[in-house]
């Protein structure tokens, strides 16, 4: 009997500093697991299959991670949950559609012009709406609802415009690239490249540049960073400027391997959500790791199950991430 | 008694027929009554308890699937399911609490609003169980029995009572809508009921100050697991009469949209008022289905377009303007922080 509870307690005592070691290196811990399922699923169902997959991944995981970041830093920076995120790539994808299939010029065209216009879109409705309510100290169900309200408009705007027809972008989508044995749309590996020049962009961007680092500070701390005298108004426009852009650019690259409806970009939203929330809430770096690894784990689950059922990953995540860890892989412990 | 006058035209291609139709009422009606309901369960959640409740179309998706479910697929009769169904219903919101209920106002929201959108997921793909992208719906030609066999005999025995009390020709949807509204009027009557009672004080002071309720030594965690379930019950009946008025349980009518459009509901009557919600649904609605009669020869997704871009515009200048809506108070107003 007590060599029994001996032992038990031995074993309750090693699990017990696992997990000790596991919440003092989230990130190293996330790699862990994330290598040993590789290595699992490489066995189950050999390298190809995982490798081809995770193609599929790393362009669902760019999409997430172009989302998601600008949705963190909104949070972080505003308190503001903005349901009409999603709607901004949604909104964005179109006004590429007008670029690229209306008047008939190259998609590249109209990504920077869906990049602009979305971004021109988050700065308007910070000078019309956020800061006025914020004057006013709206409360957070007060800025939900108000969001909640933004996304309908957006999206009845462009259901007025383009019906609910399901469009297509002018681009090759049939197209195939081949190597190692492996083979991606050229499209999505273009989704892919612009995906990681853009992360690593930002990547130096938020850690190098004066602003980034202004950014990461007012989603820390706003009183604090506007008492060591940054002009936190400045930097709130910067920072919808930043996040309409790159939702517009995910918009864009969502719709260029799929295709447009007024609802895609709301479809999008929770995804991205959970994506925010595994990487910590308001914190960029985290959004855009969160990103990628739900993108990856999102396609590797239609090696189990069947694909139909992919959408729910990101629900998945998002439930579990927020019972286990709701400060994210990345987060601080803190009271949540 | 259909009045369609075509003389009566108003300049900008509107027409006032509608307010003579008894068709249009009672479409509205029984539309605010369901609507009223789950926003009674919203009201009494996020306007008494301060819970940020976003999943109130799972709570109805699981109401109205788990009848039907019962019903065509496991032999319950219709009227058994009913109970049944909300007790599933019940247990789908304590799943949905246990685990959400610790965390902070915002994660709450995405949390609820996320295990709706998996509801409706799992309808969606299920399709053995819920039809999939088809719903579940009675076959053309009553091949078969359906789920609403017996509320259709009791709908054309309340049709026969209505017609011997005078109402020669009485609107098919008039049954359901005498049924939704007597059951909202009870709802509120309850709701308002247990407010007043020493368990809805406690509410409202986790509501105020959830902290201070638990120096209290009150198991916070437990009143607001038993606001949730309350919601929940009553959002399966909203679900019921959904299914009931559109004869179909279908995945689409549960989307989060019907949550907003309930929170529209809510926020323009007013939070912390029972009867705001009761005015706050039928404003809602007759507006809503009066963007029907709009002339100007505008196609059927440009008509819905519009609808969803009132009840956007509706919210952001409740919410700028008026946070406490119709019949709110200002001072019971607790929108976070």
């Amino acid at each position: 009997m007590e060599a029994q509870s001996l032992t038990l307690g031995a074993e309750e005592s090693a699990w017990r500093r696992l997990k000790e070691a596991a919440d003092r290196r989230p990130a190293v811990t996330a790699l862990i697991i994330l290598g040993v399922a590789v290595i699992v699923m490489v066995a189950a169902k050999g390298l190809h299959l995982v490798a081809q997959t995770g193609l599929n991944g790393l362009s669902l995981g760019a999409i997430y991670a172009l989302g998601a970041v600008g949705l963190t830093l909104v949070y972080g920076i505003l308190r503001l949950v903005n349901f009409a995120h999603g709607d901004f790539l949604t909104f964005g994808a179109y006004m590429a559609y007008l670029v690229n299939v209306t008047s008939g010029m190259p998609l590249a065209v109209g990504i920077l012009f869906a990049m602009a216009t979305t971004a021109l879109l988050g700065v308007a409705f910070e000078l019309v709406l956020w800061r006025p309510m914020r004057a006013r100290r709206a409360g957070l169900l007060q800025l939900l609802l108000t969001s909640i309200g933004l996304a309908l408009v957006i999206r009845s705007a462009i259901q007025w415009f383009w019906s609910t027809d399901v469009r297509l972008l002018d681009v090759n989508t049939t197209a195939t690239v081949s190597f190692l044995g492996l083979r991606i749309g050229r499209m999505q590996l273009i989704v892919i490249a612009i995906g990681f020049v853009v992360i690593i962009a930002i990547g130096l961007m938020l850690s190098q540049t004066l602003l980034g680092k202004r950014m990461r500070a007012l989603a820390d701390d706003l009183d604090l960073a506007e008492t060591a005298g940054v002009n936190t108004r400045r930097v709130i426009v910067y920072t919808w400027v930043f996040a309409g852009s790159l939702a517009g650019l995910a918009g864009v690259l969502d719709a260029s391997v799929t295709a447009l409806s007024p609802n895609f970009g709301f479809d999008l939203l929770l995804p991205i959500f959970a994506a925010v929330i595994l990487g910590g809430i308001g914190d960029a770096y985290g959004a855009l790791a969160g990103g990628m690894l739900l993108g990856l784990v999102t396609e590797w689950s239609t090696l189990f199950v069947d694909a139909k059922w992919k959408i729910g990953v990101g629900f998945v995540a998002l439930i579990v991430a927020l019972i286990v860890r709701p400060q994210g892989i990345f987060g601080r412990a803190r009271t949540i | 008694m259909p009045a369609h006058d075509p003389s009566v035209i108003l300049p900008l291609g509107l027409t006032l027929n509608f307010f003579t139709d008894t068709g249009f009422w009672s479409g509205v009606g029984v539309l605010a009554g369901i609507y009223a309901l789950v926003a009674l369960g919203l009201q009494l959640n996020v306007g008494y308890t301060g819970m940020t409740n976003f999943g109130a179309a799972g709570f109805m998706a699981v109401g109205a699937y788990a009848m039907a479910i019962l019903v065509l697929k496991a032999g319950f009769s219709f009227w058994l399911s009913l109970p049944v169904a909300m007790l599933i219903a019940i247990g789908f919101g304590l799943l949905v609490g246990l685990p959400s209920l610790r965390l902070r106002a915002d994660y709450f929201a995405i949390a609820t609003i996320a295990l709706a959108e998996t509801v409706r997921i799992i309808a969606q793909n299920a399709d053995s169980l819920t039809g999939g992208n088809q719903g579940l719906f009675c076959a053309e030609g009553g091949a078969g029995a359906c789920y609403n066999d017996a509320w259709t005999n009791l709908s054309t025995t309340i049709e026969g009572w209505l017609q011997s009390l005078g109402w020669t020709n009485p609107e098919s949807l008039a049954p359901l809508l005498i049924v939704v509204w007597l059951f909202v009027v009870g709802a509120t009557l309850g709701l308002r009921f247990i407010q007043k009672s020493p368990w809805g004080r406690v509410l409202r002071a986790i509501r105020e100050d959830e902290d201070a309720a638990e120096a209290l030594g009150k198991h916070t965690f437990v009143y607001k697991l038993q606001s949730l379930a309350i919601a929940a019950a009553i959002g399966a009946f909203a679900g019921f009469f959904l299914a009931l008025d559109l004869a179909t349980v279908h995945p689409l009518d549960y989307e989060p949209l019907v949550t907003f459009f309930a929170y529209g509901v809510l926020v323009l009557g007013g939070l912390a008022s029972y009867w705001g919600v009761l005015a706050g649904a039928v404003l809602f609605w007759t507006i809503l289905e009066g963007t029907r009669f709009i002339g100007f020869g505008l196609d059927d997704t440009q008509i819905a377009a519009l609808r969803f871009f009132i009840v956007g515009l509706a919210l952001i200048v409740l919410m700028v303007f008026r946070p406490q809506g119709m019949f709110g108070k200002r001072e019971e107003m607790v929108l976070g922080e």
